[in-house]
């Protein structure tokens, strides 16, 4: 009844019915991988959310006091103010650590979960057209969820912050020309510099979130207006959507999911242990521990920064730090092509039109193999960023995990690739023979590429061409394959 | 081609066709990984297609006993983890002000109450609702040519009905050329322009070196093979004026020809400040005489003026010149050999 009466009171001040209506009619389709995004997105809806909480108690101050608090171990300590309210948070705030430690795990699964996400619009091909200013969008969101959790874990003012910041300065100041203008505008001046926690700070609650959030509105806005691609199967054409409506499955559905990663933050931030910067203890100038990590999104770089020989490259009286090359040069490279990919893809593919069904991995061999390339090169990396850690844990050699490290980070990715090539491009033929027997899956294959330029006298043996609407009859099917049929060769 | 032929092109024919043979090698191998996976595969793989989704109860596959089953167990268990979520839920307040800070409690309550009504919801949405699958059409996102051509119309009759364009083009870039000006020149005041303490060398000729804790060091202060971190007076503690002392056997020293004086009785000092990415170079061993980053694992030898033995640094650590005074007091003899820590740019 409260209802009724107040829906329209709105609506007679906004005319929304028909927009309800069509809003709550959405279709979304249903498939584990399609959840990824929304994870990623309930992530941030967390950090938000804990963030604010922990944004109440927090000081970003550089000023140096003398630590009288509840954490007998540095009483009388010299620490920053940021890291007396770090303290704080942890020990003396009733669920404070709870939320802190619920924050950090919420990052971590926010990164891994927009990885995951990236990874699968990737392999299935969705950032066709009409699909690519959400790929540049997403990937520019993934780029302020990896600068902004660097500035979370920096903000803390311990002894493991101080070495992630002290690292962060050097990678600014190696970039030729510019360099030293960079860092002095992110310190404040040469390191260690009490400027630099405000900044950051300022950065990481307001400018960089800001940013993530206007970002997310038009990436969710542009998913709404194109809709949701689908997987190939049955009744899913580039010139429809199947899927549950939005009221009231796929709600009830999201927003259990919503619950469920909340749990699991939840959890995680009770049972284990993330960032004891009292174990830490306070930024030192001089001091250091071993065994030092970044949070695990970072640690590619890390990895590149210990594989990359000590080159020494003078242009005249100019120096080129070595840092440059695996800090700067290889992550401006590996954004650069996934920012370019669909670009790129488009000039070597005949599709035209809207693509709205996905494509499988193994319809697209090349790409397949191309992408288990970089994943494989990736991974090396990131186990390079650990191998201190490796090597103390297996009783090993660093220098000689190290010269096996860079022996693997150029052979692995060929390698991965070479073997993935013949996997996928088998499947396709197999997946084509298959096809080729059984008029249906052709006929739908005909049906999921209406619109596109490839004719139906090139994607059918002409005994099976029907024509139009003949299909229409045939409900269920398979994947349909690609290959051999002149439509996309290379990927 | 002739055996001739063949000479005369020389070694960048022998390059050409041994990298042909080896493109050649590589796509059999690929072929014949190819022909492995073939065989692997089951003869008859059976592709099923991608059945219709949503469950047995909407396709309209289910008796009546089944469907009344699957609401009675739906609702026993959406009851139970409801009940559950709540328990959780009470249980947090009970903890929370009981005083008690102990994460696990906390952390597991609120999980077992999120986690609860997110079940509970989830068993709601796949048990006792609705999942029929929908198929709707989608429309053509590309705008017919006349609604383009209405927009374009409506553009640029505005912009017909503005007088004097040209002069609101150029007032309008000047505008933003002067915004544009008063931002950058704000950023100023973060402090942007590298100054000297980017280029400072640190020390200057007869600073004492003092440890951290401001005592002096002398000649009988270290045995060799050991090694101490100290500073110059004015500067205790600090981050880049951070330097490692370390004392060596003399006759070990293989420093270049105009830094033999430096080292008296085999004291050498180098900036802690590691060249590499600026971690303090704080691990010293005694038995090959290097300093090891924790880092990037990056080596110094001390031996041979801290000139870097693996791993990613590039540049040595830059050396303090060091003498003796008629105490034994060790000084420094000069400046660091180069600004202390990671490189950049104009730093040579």
């Amino acid at each position: 009844m409260i209802v009724k009466t107040l829906s329209h009171w709105i609506d007679s001040r906004l005319h929304a019915a028909k927009f309800v209506r069509s809003a709550l009619n959405h279709v979304f389709p249903d498939h584990w991988s399609f959840m990824l995004g929304e994870i990623a997105l309930y992530s941030f809806m967390i950090l938000v959310v804990t963030g604010t909480y922990l944004a109440l108690f927090f000081h970003a101050s550089a000023e140096k006091v003398i630590y009288r608090g509840s954490y007998h171990a540095l009483d009388g300590e010299t620490v920053s103010v940021a890291y007396r309210s770090m303290l704080h948070i942890s020990l003396d705030v009733p669920a404070g650590l709870l939320i802190r430690q619920m924050h950090h795990w919420a990052a971590l699964i926010f990164l891994w979960a927009i990885l995951a996400h990236l990874a699968r619009i990737f392999f299935t091909a969705a950032y066709r057209k009409p699909r690519e200013m959400n790929w540049l969008i997403g990937l520019t969101l993934l780029l302020l969820a990896l600068v902004n959790g660097f500035f979370g874990y920096s903000l803390g003012d311990d002894l493991l912050s101080g070495t992630g910041l002290r690292i962060g300065y050097a990678i600014l100041l190696s970039v030729p020309v510019i360099g030293p203008w960079l860092a002095f505008l992110f310190m404040g001046g040469t390191i260690p510099n009490p400027a630099a926690i405000p900044r950051m700070y300022a950065l990481h609650i307001f400018l960089v979130p800001g940013l993530i959030a206007g970002l997310l509105v038009l990436h969710l806005g542009m998913i709404w207006r194109q809709l949701h691609t689908n997987y190939p199967g049955s009744k899913r054409t580039n010139r429809t959507i199947v899927g549950s409506r939005l009221w009231p499955s796929y709600t009830a559905k999201s927003v259990g999911l919503l619950l469920l990663v909340f749990a699991l933050v939840a959890a995680l931030g009770g049972f284990a242990q993330i960032d004891p910067v009292w174990i830490y203890g306070p930024y030192a100038p001089s001091a250091i521990m071993a065994g030092a990590q970044p949070d695990w999104y970072l640690g590619w770089i890390e990895g590149a920064m210990r594989l990359f020989p000590g080159i020494k490259l003078h242009i005249g009286h100019w120096l080129i730090p070595e840092l440059f090359f695996p800090a700067v040069l290889m992550p401006s490279l590996v954004f650069g092509a996934l920012y370019l990919y669909p670009f790129v893809e488009k000039l070597f593919s005949s599709d035209k039109g809207d693509q709205n069904v996905l494509r499988l991995p193994y319809e697209q061999p090349f790409k397949t193999a191309f992408g288990i390339g970089v994943f494989v090169f990736m991974l090396v990396l990131l186990i390079a960023g650990g191998d201190d850690v490796i090597a103390v844990a297996t009783d090993s050699s660093v220098v000689e995990l190290r010269r096996i490290l860079r022996i693997l980070v150029i052979v692995a990715p060929p390698i991965a690739a070479m073997l993935t090539y013949p996997v996928c491009a088998r499947i396709r033929r197999r997946k084509a023979a298959v096809a080729a027997t059984t008029p249906q899956e052709i006929a739908v294959l005909e049906e999921r590429h209406e619109g596109s330029a490839t004719s139906s006298e090139e994607l059918l043996p002409p005994h099976l061409d029907e024509g139009p609407g003949s299909h229409l009859r045939l409900g269920r099917t398979g994947a349909s394959p690609t290959s051999e049929m002149g439509h996309s060769d290379i990927f | 081609m002739s055996e001739n032929e063949e000479r005369r092109e020389g070694g960048a024919g022998a390059f050409l066709n041994l990298g042909w043979r080896l493109l050649e090698l590589g796509w059999a191998s690929l072929k014949l990984l190819g022909t492995v996976v073939d065989r692997l595969l089951p003869a008859k793989v059976a592709f099923e297609p991608i059945p219709e989704s949503g469950r047995a109860a909407d396709r309209k596959m289910e008796s009546e006993s089944q469907m009344e089953r699957r609401e009675w167990w739906g609702t026993l268990f959406v009851l139970c983890a409801f009940l559950l979520a709540i328990l959780g839920g009470i249980g947090f307040v009970i903890f929370f002000w009981s005083g008690s800070t102990g994460t696990k409690l906390l952390g597991g309550s609120l999980a077992v109450f999120l986690g609860g009504i997110g079940v509970t919801l989830v068993v709601w949405a796949r048990w006792l609702m609705s999942q029929k699958q929908a198929v709707e059409p989608r429309h053509e996102l590309q705008s017919s040519p006349s609604e383009r051509e209405d927009a374009s119309e409506a553009f640029c009759g505005g912009v017909r009905d503005v007088r004097r364009r040209r002069l609101l083009k150029w007032m309008g870039l000047t505008g933003a050329g002067v915004l544009g000006a008063m931002v950058v020149s704000l950023m100023r005041s973060l402090g942007m322009s590298p100054d000297a303490s980017l280029y400072s060398r640190i020390w200057k000729g007869g600073q004492r070196l003092v440890t951290l804790d401001g005592k002096g060091v002398s000649l009988s202060s270290l045995q060799p093979g050991s090694m101490v971190t100290v500073f110059p007076e004015n500067k205790i503690g600090s981050e880049r004026a951070q330097t490692v002392l370390i004392r060596v056997k003399e006759q070990l020293l293989q420093l270049p020809e105009e830094r033999a004086s430096w080292a008296p009785a085999g004291y050498v000092a180098y900036s802690r400040v590691c060249t590499h990415a600026g971690c303090p170079v704080g691990e010293f061993e005694a038995e090959q005489s290097l300093l090891l980053c924790p880092c990037h694992q990056s080596t110094f030898d001390v031996l041979r003026a801290a000139a870097p033995t693996g791993g990613p640094a590039a540049r040595p650590l830059p050396q303090l010149p060091l003498y003796a005074d008629a105490d034994g007091n060790l000084h420094a003899g000069g400046e660091f050999t180069a600004p202390p820590g990671p490189g950049f740019w104009d730093i040579l």
